[in-house]
């Protein structure tokens, strides 16, 4: 057994964060810092600082334009880019549409559409969840029906995370309702946000901020060209995508780097206040966290250790996103915790770009703790909801 | 043994309930907390008109005499109707002082004025550093030369809720002592447009309102002190003991009511061809929700029969109870959050609304486990 990292591994780890420190743009590093939201445009432009910097898609292969990386490059990639409070890689286009589009989709379709996800020329968004389908996706009811060259789509999807800035979306949808099994008649499709029939519907979450959304879909054409795949295999291309996204979610290295920055924090005396360090029972429960978050690295680096001698991940991947999440949520309390009543106040436009920092209410992490604490509910809810991978786990890896 | 409500509460909790069932449905609520003072003034008008800012004053005080029981009832109502109404600042914490300390002429121009709704009252006593340690106060108050007649205060007051709405703010201030010292700790009533008091309010995370207040040597003379100089710690610290009581019976009704919303709704949400309440997995889980409301429940009527008696069990009792309260009604938001997927950590449900004043008051008056430590070890506080 050995986790040391070769020669290579740790040069490639040292131009990570020079490019981290240098290339990267740093008002948007200092935004993230100061918790201060990163507009449409900042997203994309570091997006493409990446793309110029050959690393638009740090998980495709390099046929594609993509990087090429083995799994222990993706993980240090990963560990810098949360280190360097960096913000992750939109995940719709690079990590979910594209693999599918390269793996099942037609040349064209390749030609047409990869090199935009990768130079991030496209915004794409995730259309699965409808009103009624939750937990339950293989219900979904939006239609797709065939009608000469093109589909005639009808239907709603919700919470469509970021859709109202999204040029595209990608969907699964029924285009067969007399199947023998209701996955049989699930198609995956592309849709161009920006036509007729297509309206997007913002709805607001507990913390006040709208990034996810309800979309409908009037009499929306689509080209049959936009058909990826095969017509009635949509199930089987999404589900490999779930496991990607499950993966993801888990965000090991940004629950390493907020403990240790947590772990920071308890020595200082904020406002004069007695450093959290003299609180013992404080300090159990986040040993406890780091106790956890070591786990989870572990469990993580045996997936990427089975990953790199060329086996499937092994069963242990698949506690990853219960863990994860799991880990993230007690994380979230614990910077909750640690405010106090500074959790409290509810002033989203001292997080607005030009409002002077020094006259702020509480520093960055203490009021924004409660907030984050409320949104990250979501983590145990969506990609796939904690109750559904334990019923995966006990199902698949259990075998009962 | 008897632990079932007298007639007196009886009739206080039908009125409450009614008022909640008939004019502060979910969407009033909000309404009153989207406005830019946080509550309805008709509202609050209508809880003076109605006895219930008086529940817990003396005959004396022009009040029905009822004691934290009575506090409980009310509370547990306003946390099932979600109310942002300004009650525990006014009645329980600067009340709580006003009708401990306060002398006949500040009662008549401070308390009843408050009682009535009259005047907007909040008691400060938090500051940026103090953490939960009610004694943590570095405010000072530094008497003139005419000694004892004159005071000119000057520090920084943290989360004073109602803050900006408050016309009279009690605040809690050093004459004489070290920074954690129980004794030198002096109460002082102060206009809230006195020269030199500075009133930053915004809104909080639940809906509410609070403030931080900064004093700028604030001039208060002898008519403005309440109690007896240096001797104030005692009388506020049973003020923030009522209302401590007070946010855990309004987190036993947000509780509940959460239980309730969750289980109904698990009912009629059907996926995979049946509705989510016949997964085991949910069962249990909706059976612990309960299991939690209930404990925490019994311990709150605990907790309120020896605040009335007093003493040091009164003092273990409330440390108790918030620690089963913030224990418990973590758990139970979070898993009302969890078994309404989605629509749970949306706005527009008022699921996400109870939770969030849920998780605020988990952070007040001391976190669970600050008060489970003070349990531990009692003469560390
Ligand atoms: C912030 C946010 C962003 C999202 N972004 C997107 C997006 O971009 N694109 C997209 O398509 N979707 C997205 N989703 C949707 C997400 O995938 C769904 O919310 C999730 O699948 C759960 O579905 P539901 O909300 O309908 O809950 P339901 O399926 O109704 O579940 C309710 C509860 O029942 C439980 N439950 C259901 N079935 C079982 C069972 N068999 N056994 C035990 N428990 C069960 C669930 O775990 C949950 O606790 C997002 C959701 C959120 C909250």
């Amino acid at each position: 057994m050995n986790v040391t990292f070769s020669n290579e591994e740790i040069a490639f780890r040292a131009e990570v964060r020079a490019f981290f420190e240098t290339e990267f743009p740093q008002d948007i590093l200092e935004k993230q810092r100061l918790s201060i939201a990163l507009t449409r445009e900042d997203v994309v432009r570091w997006h493409k600082v990446a793309y110029k910097r050959g690393w638009g898609a740090p998980n495709w292969p390099t046929e594609h334009g993509g990087t090429g990386w083995t799994s222990v490059q993706k993980y240090i990639f990963a560990d810098e880019q949360a280190r360097a409070s960096a913000p992750v890689y939109l995940s719709f286009g690079v990590s979910m549409v594209g693999p599918i589009i390269y793996t099942f989709g037609t040349e064209q379709q390749k030609q047409r559409f990869l090199p935009d996800i990768l130079e991030f020329n496209t915004w794409w968004c995730q259309g699965y969840s409808e009103p009624g389908s939750g937990s339950d996706l293989a219900s979904l009811s939006t239609k797709a029906d065939l009608n000469g060259d093109h589909y005639v789509v009808n239907g709603t999807k919700t919470w469509t995370t970021l859709a109202q800035f999204a040029d595209w979306i990608f969907c699964l949808v029924r285009t067969n309702s007399d199947v023998a099994r209701r996955q049989e008649g699930i198609s995956f499709v592309l849709i161009d946000m920006k036509q007729p029939g297509v309206s997007v519907k913002p709805i607001k979450l507990l913390d006040g901020e709208c990034e996810v959304n309800e979309i409908h879909f009037d009499n929306v054409k689509i080209p049959v060209e936009n058909l990826v795949g095969e017509e009635g295999k949509g199930w089987t291309y999404g589900k490999v995508l779930l496991q990607h996204e499950r993966t993801n979610i888990a965000g090991v290295a940004n629950s390493k780097y907020r403990l240790e920055r947590l772990r920071a924090q308890t020595n200082e005396s904020i406002r004069g206040a007695t450093p959290l360090a003299n609180n013992s029972v404080f300090m159990r429960k986040l040993a406890a966290a780091e106790v956890e978050l070591k786990a989870l690295e572990y469990t993580e680096l045996r997936t990427l250790a089975s990953i790199s001698s060329g086996k499937a991940p092994g069963p242990e991947s698949s506690i990853l996103k219960v863990a994860g999440t799991e880990l993230h949520q007690q994380i979230d309390s614990l910077y909750v915790e640690a405010a106090g009543y500074y959790a409290l106040p509810f002033v989203p436009e001292q997080y607005d770009i030009d409002f002077p920092i020094d006259e702020r209410i509480g520093n960055g992490t203490q009021t924004k703790s409660a907030l984050s604490y409320f949104n990250h509910r979501k983590v145990s809810i969506f990609g796939g909801s904690n109750e559904i991978q334990k019923n995966i786990i006990a199902k698949h890896v259990l075998g009962i | 043994m008897d632990l079932s409500l007298n007639d007196v509460q009886m009739m206080l909790a039908d009125s409450v309930d009614k008022f909640i069932g008939n004019d502060y449905d979910f969407e009033t609520r909000q309404k009153y907390a989207d406005s830019k003072q946080g509550y309805s003034d008709a509202a609050w008008q209508t809880f003076a008109e109605l006895g219930w800012t008086s529940v817990t004053l003396s005959e004396d005080d022009g009040g029905f005499g009822g004691g934290p029981v009575d506090l409980t009832v009310v509370m547990e109502r306003f946390g099932r109707g979600l109310v942002v109404e300004p009650f525990l600042a006014n009645v329980v914490l600067a009340g709580g002082v006003l009708k401990r300390d306060a002398n006949a002429t500040q009662k008549s121009a401070w308390l009843l004025a408050a009682i009535s709704g009259e005047l907007q009252t909040t008691l400060a006593f938090t500051e940026p550093s103090s953490g939960y340690q009610i004694s943590d106060i570095t405010t000072t108050a530094v008497s003139g030369e005419d000694d004892d007649q004159s005071w000119q205060l000057s520090g920084s007051k943290a989360h004073v809720i109602n803050g900006g709405s408050a016309e009279l703010i009690i605040v809690a201030a050093r004459t004489s002592g070290e920074r954690r010292d129980k004794h030198g700790i002096t109460l002082f009533g102060i206009p809230a447009t006195a020269p030199g008091m500075t009133i930053r309010s915004y809104p909080t995370v639940d809906g509410l309102r609070a403030a931080e207040i900064s004093l700028d040597n604030v001039m208060a003379n002898h008519s403005q002190v309440i109690g007896k100089i240096d001797s104030g710690y005692e009388t506020l610290n049973s003020a923030v003991a009522d209302a401590t009581l007070a946010v855990c019976a309004e987190a036993i009704g947000i509780m509940t009511v959460l239980t309730e919303k969750t289980i109904e709704f698990s009912k009629g949400r059907v996926q995979f061809g049946v509705p989510i309440s016949s997964f085991q997995a949910l069962q249990h889980r909706m059976v612990e929700m309960y299991t939690a409301c209930e404990q925490s429940r019994s311990l709150l009527m605990w907790a309120a029969m020896m605040m009335h008696k007093g003493g040091p069990a009164a003092e273990q009792a409330i440390h108790s109870i918030k620690y089963q309260v913030g224990i418990a009604g973590k758990r139970v938001g979070e898993e009302a959050i969890q078994i309404h997927g989605g629509m749970g950590v949306t706005w527009e449900l008022d699921v996400s609304h109870y939770f969030k004043r849920l998780t605020a008051i988990g952070l007040m008056f001391g976190s669970a486990d600050w008060h489970l430590d003070q349990l531990a070890a009692p003469d560390v506080a």
